[in-house]
């Protein structure tokens, strides 16, 4: 009965090492070993967060982009639209005070033909009454007998006073 | 591939065959050591081969660490054998003074691995026998790999493990994880880390010292699987909490008269838990060691060298067994070691939990 009788040697000797084993390992080695595999373990987790984290941050920035893309691409066409609708304008202002001018151009040219007209005309007068007088003066003056002649000469007077 | 396997058939083969012939050279040596001691002692018996005995022996502790005989000459290693006697106080002496001639010296008797003094008063025996050189070099081996092992964290920062840290890392996070934080919850589990480790790892390890030919059986040896136990047994009752207590002295759900048969049953439930540790561990790691010296055995009960051929690859299957049962009892020891604390930790009782 020797296999179970535990020996008081044996007892106190296992009791001894042990503890001394529990003693050193837990203080020399489980505490360090633990301690790292804690910190190795939180700065995996952490880099898995972070890494999370940069991917959110990621997606928001290029949803920021997105958004300013189509913000600028909305505000581009409003300043194309703007500068489109002035050009028309000034184009159209340009077109009206063009037709404008051209008609008072016109009206001016118009009127400067009518005046000249006017003042050509009264000229006209003035000489033909001139030139009238002058061949009534001329053919009292000759006192002609024969009619054909007098005709002739009228129709030969006529001729120089055409001139003008 | 199949160059490879072979290879292993090959390497296998020759390694069953040197085990099977080392191992029968040993048991035969300790077989003429015991006949020799038997004819000493009792004259005039025959030398018969007696399996029983020799196996007991094996697994039994000694005062020196004895290797082979080989014919009459016998190699082992002297140990220290420590006395004490209320009389005559502390005395120390080589093993060698004891096992050469009549095991007797300066008053003291050596017989069957027992000390008696010739005056008559009790002997304390603390030797260095077998089992605690064994256990010396077990410490002192813990102690070295687990060095290493946590100069690799210091090493490697925060980085991957590499060589033993990155071979014995999953056991502690395993102890860790599993063990601990399963069975002890939270809260409590750092606290019983440290002890629930090295139970784990000295019990592994001097279960695979034990499988060693030649070497000691620590874990197989009552007092060793006795000291563990009690240490448990003192660690679950020194933070037994409120309802631990309760559940053992009052246990809540039950009729007041009842407690009457239920508070001894659980004071025994109480006692039977860390015994119930000691004989499984014990009983395992020693019947391990008995298997495997019947087996050998065998050859000298039929006195036939040929049958190594079937005893030496079995004998190499068991041992594979045994390596799962180091790991297996060291893994069940620590177990239930934390499911005990965790009963007594435990702060919120359940009625569904008995």
């Amino acid at each position: 009965m020797d296999l179970i009788t535990p020996s008081l040697g044996l007892i106190f000797w296992q009791l001894v090492f042990f503890l001394l084993l529990v003693f050193v390992l837990g203080k020399y080695a489980w505490r360090p070993i633990l301690s790292s595999l804690n910190e190795r373990e939180k700065s995996i987790e952490d880099a898995i967060e972070l890494a999370k984290k940069t991917r959110n941050e990621m997606a928001q920035l290029k949803a920021d982009n997105d958004r300013a893309k189509a913000d600028a691409i909305i505000e581009r066409d409003a300043i194309l639209k703007q500068a489109r609708q002035t050009a028309e304008k000034m184009i159209a202002t340009a077109k009206n005070e063009a037709a404008q001018e051209a008609k008072a151009e016109i009206e001016k040219a118009r009127k400067t033909f009518r005046e000249e007209q006017a003042a050509a005309v009264s000229k006209l007068k003035d000489e033909t009454s001139k030139i009238a007088l002058e061949i009534a003066e001329k053919v009292l003056r000759r006192e002609l007998s024969d009619k054909t002649s007098q005709e002739a000469l009228v129709n030969d007077w006529l001729k120089d006073a055409k001139l003008n | 591939m199949s160059r490879n396997r072979s290879f292993k058939v090959f390497a296998i083969s020759i390694l069953s065959f040197a085990l099977s012939v080392f191992s029968s050279q040993a048991v035969f040596a300790q077989h003429e050591h015991e006949g020799h001691a038997e004819a000493t002692h009792e004259h005039g018996k025959t030398e018969e081969f007696n399996p029983g005995q020799t196996i007991l022996h094996h697994v039994a502790d000694e005062h020196q660490w004895h290797l082979a005989t080989i014919g009459e000459s016998h190699f082992a290693i002297p140990l220290p054998v420590i006395l004490y006697t209320p009389t005559r106080g502390l005395n120390i002496y080589s093993s060698n003074a004891f096992y050469h001639g009549s095991g007797e010296h300066d008053g003291f008797h050596l017989h069957h691995e027992h000390f008696t003094s010739e005056d008559g008063s009790h002997v304390y025996d603390f030797s260095i026998t077998k089992n605690v050189m064994s256990l010396i070099i077990s410490v002192v081996l813990l102690i070295t790999i687990f060095s290493i092992v946590k100069g690799g964290y210091a090493k490697r920062q925060g980085k991957a493990p590499k060589g033993l840290q990155s071979a014995l890392e999953p056991f502690i996070i395993f102890i860790r994880d599993e063990v601990a934080k399963n069975y002890i919850g939270e809260k409590h589990y750092r606290r019983f880390l440290p002890y629930l480790l090295t139970v784990f790892f000295f019990i592994w390890i001097n279960n695979l010292l034990g499988l060693l030919p030649g070497a000691a059986n620590v874990t197989g040896n009552i007092a060793v699987t006795l000291t563990l136990a009690v240490l448990t047994f003192i660690v679950v009752n020194f933070n037994g909490r409120k309802a631990y207590w309760t559940h053992i002295f009052a246990m809540p759900g039950v009729p007041k008269w009842m407690l009457i048969v239920m508070t001894p049953v659980e004071i025994v439930g109480m006692m039977m838990k860390p015994f119930s540790l000691m004989v499984r561990l014990f009983a395992n790691v020693t019947a391990g060691h008995i298997i495997l010296l019947s087996l050998l055995s065998l050859i000298f009960i039929f006195k036939s060298a040929a049958l190594s051929v079937i005893v030496g690859p079995f004998t190499v299957f068991m041992t594979m067994i045994e390596l799962l049962v180091a790991v297996l009892q060291a893994y069940i020891f620590t177990v239930l070691t934390a499911s005990y604390i965790g009963a007594a930790v435990e702060e919120h009782h359940h009625d569904d939990h008995h």
